[in-house]
């Protein structure tokens, strides 16, 4: 009787595979849970974009068919979704791991299995040392920190107070900010923290005003807090440029920090957020023009730089799809290896053996808020 | 045949057996899954069904037992397998120094004060990123003895390595725990859960041996953390979070908390439900609390006890 329960539980499980198809892709994003501001989009943007994939003909005749997994941003449920993905529903591919965590998870699964997979976090170690079967599409935290550095030196800020979210995108944002402040000839006075929770910096942030000589401040952080920062830091009238991070680069951001607070502040972001400023020969224009409209045309909403990631995530493996004719995994990885001047929504991708990103600081574009919207810093 | 016998002969048939029938190299996972949630289960069996003691922190110690893996091999030069022993020492030696002063009392403190601990250990786990590499987790080293089998001639992979160990443990700690049931230590822990007084004045130490459960029920976490560190190979501050507490009473509670059985079927079921319920993903997490509802409005004792005394009255 009990072996018959556990039998039947089993076998129940091999009846929700995936539809058969020509060509099976995989995906596990964080659709629910704390980091489903992220997955949402992404999974949105997958599903969007194999729609019309297929709509228009497949690649090279055949059909694509997504398993999509939510991993509710579980590591440990990412890693059994993606050995399910490869041991059961036998993909060819898998692009997914929302958060640096849960593909951390992936990466072997994928190199045990040897599938290529294509991640959707941030973190330089999903990349660097590279490994054969991963790949991935945002910029990594410490571009964003040398685009920051790039700027301030620019500006010829030498003193600087950061206040970081404790949660994985700050601490790890921190983390490769301080690797790399060294190399602009940029001292950090203050470093304050603050939970991923709290409701209030102002404490924090007394502290950094108080700090002689600071000359500005950068908020590695995302979700809430970095808005709360930001209305503190206006309520304080601390008076010094403000920095934030990618992580915050998206419209819901100005709204909750108000455009008021938000006036002047400065932060990296992708060509996707500010497509109506993109020069009319930038090769990324036709490709972020055409995102935006589909995806505000199938869900009624602007996209954010997240779906972006999973937008060329997908756009990489259509195209080393189409140019390897082939649905091994070896076959797809090599072509993905050889992908060339492909233009995405985060920037121009061109991989090699050496680099699994495939793109360099010009990607980010250096953004400045005034009057509640985006605008380009020359 | 005893219950003892019973349970051990059919938790050891499930896991020789259930290969048989498995479609594809994924349900190891899902197996293996199952045993070690079933270890961290048996351990709650102790503690909530033998003592009546209620834990809301168990992840806490599970979360020990990961990052021993992955942090004592790196700065103490220890083997992987060591390491898990070490983490279950220190989680048991926690448990002792939490327990000692709240299990003199009576009633729930025990359930808030490890409420506060579960919540403080991943805390420390999440934020001191200098020793634990933070939020985004760490690697752990891989334990070694999948490449022993090889060299002796036993060639199986990663995922039915683990499937195979991890039923192994549930075994042996079905069997500890089991002993333990039917020792004079069990037969006072069942008498203090029935009343505290009476087992007082019949001069059970209901102090010492409340504690003693409770330091048991946190190595049996600290293990399955160990275990579930090792076969990912990569292990979150997730792990020790206070939903994954929560989990483990859940699966306690529904499988039935008074048996070893039980509770591993508590494990079977919600470790597997969102493996089936991916079809509906998007209601997954208000299908689980259904279920759980309906179990607990019309099967109190949990699943297991209750359809097995279904049974019996049937039969007679």
């Amino acid at each position: 009787m009990k072996t018959l329960t556990a039998l039947a539980s089993f076998v129940a499980l091999g009846l929700t595979t995936a539809a058969q198809a020509d060509i099976k892709i995989g995906a596990t994003v964080s659709e629910t849970g704390p980091a489903a501001f992220l997955g949402d989009p992404e999974a949105k943007t997958l599903k969007m974009m194999v729609e019309k994939l297929n709509a228009a003909g497949g690649i090279n005749g055949e059909e694509i068919a997504l398993t999509l997994y939510d991993d509710g941003g579980d590591p440990n449920k990412a890693r059994t979704f993606a050995t399910r993905l490869v041991e059961d529903d036998e993909v060819v591919a898998i692009i997914g791991g929302t958060t640096t965590g849960t593909s951390m998870s992936i990466i072997p699964v994928a190199e045990d299995a040897e599938i290529p997979f294509i991640s959707l976090a941030g973190a330089i170690e999903i990349i660097d040392p590279v490994k054969e079967w991963v790949f991935k599409t945002p910029h990594t935290d410490r571009m964003a920190c040398q685009k920051l550095f790039e700027d301030m030196k620019a500006r010829g800020i030498t003193k600087i107070g950061m206040i970081s979210g404790t949660d994985g995108f700050g601490a790890s944002m921190r983390k490769q900010c301080l690797e790399v402040v060294g190399d602009y000839g940029i001292e950090v006075l203050a470093d304050e923290s603050y939970g991923p929770t709290d409701a209030d910096m102002t404490p924090q942030l007394t502290n950094i005003k108080n700090t002689a000589g600071i000359e500005a401040v950068l908020n590695p952080g995302f979700g809430q807090g970095p808005s709360i920062v930001t209305r503190n830091y206006q309520q304080l009238a601390v008076g010094l440029p403000l920095y934030q991070s990618h992580g915050v680069a998206s419209k819901g951001f100005i709204d909750l920090a108000g455009p008021e607070a938000a006036e002047g502040v400065r932060l990296p972001g992708t060509a996707l957020l500010i497509g109506s400023l993109l020069a009319a020969d930038d090769a990324q224009k036709p490709v972020v023009d055409a995102y935006v409209t589909e995806y505000t045309a199938a869900y009624g909403e602007a996209p954010s730089t997240f779906g972006g990631y999973a937008h060329d995530a997908f756009a990489i493996l259509v195209d080393a799809l189409t140019r390897a004719g082939s649905t091994k995994p070896s076959d797809i990885r090599d072509a993905i290896e050889a992908t060339s001047s492909l233009a995405g929504t985060t920037g121009v991708v061109t991989m090699t053996p050496e680099d699994h990103l495939g793109f360099d600081l010009s990607a980010f574009r250096m953004l400045e808020i005034k009057n509640g919207e985006w605008t380009l810093v020359p | 045949m005893t219950t003892k016998r019973v349970t051990l002969l059919i938790l050891a048939i499930i896991v020789i057996a259930s290969p048989f029938f498995f479609p594809s190299n994924f349900y190891y996972r899902v197996g293996s899954l199952i045993f070690v949630n079933g270890l961290a289960v048996t351990g709650m069996v102790i503690l909530i069904g033998y003592a009546g003691q209620i834990s809301l922190g168990h992840a806490g110690f599970a979360g020990i037992g990961g990052y021993a893996c992955a942090l004592a091999p790196v700065h103490l030069g220890l083997h992987p397998g060591l390491a898990a022993i070490l983490g279950a020492a220190i989680s048991g030696a926690l448990a002792w120094a939490v327990g000692r002063p709240i299990l003199r009392l009576k009633g729930y403190y025990l359930a808030v004060a490890t409420l506060g601990l579960g919540i403080l250990v991943s805390m420390v786990l999440a934020n001191e990123a200098w020793l634990t590499r933070g939020p985004d987790g760490i690697e752990v080293p891989d334990l070694g003895l999948n490449d022993v089998l090889e060299f002796v001639g036993i060639d199986i992979s990663n995922a039915q390595f683990w499937y195979f160990f991890s039923g192994l443990a549930l075994v042996i700690g079905a069997w500890i725990a089991l002993n333990l049931y039917d020792s004079p230590t069990g037969r006072a822990l069942r008498a203090l859960h029935g009343s505290e007084i009476a087992a007082r004045t019949v001069g059970i130490d209901v102090a010492r041996l409340k504690l003693q459960a409770f330091v048991i029920s946190a190595v049996y976490a600290s293990i399955a953390g160990s275990l579930l560190a090792l076969q990912n190979k990569f292990i979150t501050p997730e792990v020790a979070g206070f939903m994954h507490s929560i989990e483990m009473v859940t699966m306690a509670v529904l499988g039935g908390v008074g048996s070893v059985l039980g509770a591993f079927f508590g494990a079977a079921i919600l470790t597997t439900l969102p493996q089936v319920l991916t079809v509906f993903q998007e209601y997954e997490q208000i299908l689980l609390g259904l279920v759980m509802m309906l179990c607990m409005i019309f099967m109190r004792e949990g699943l297991l006890p209750s359809i097995l005394r279904a049974l019996r009255g049937k039969d007679k």
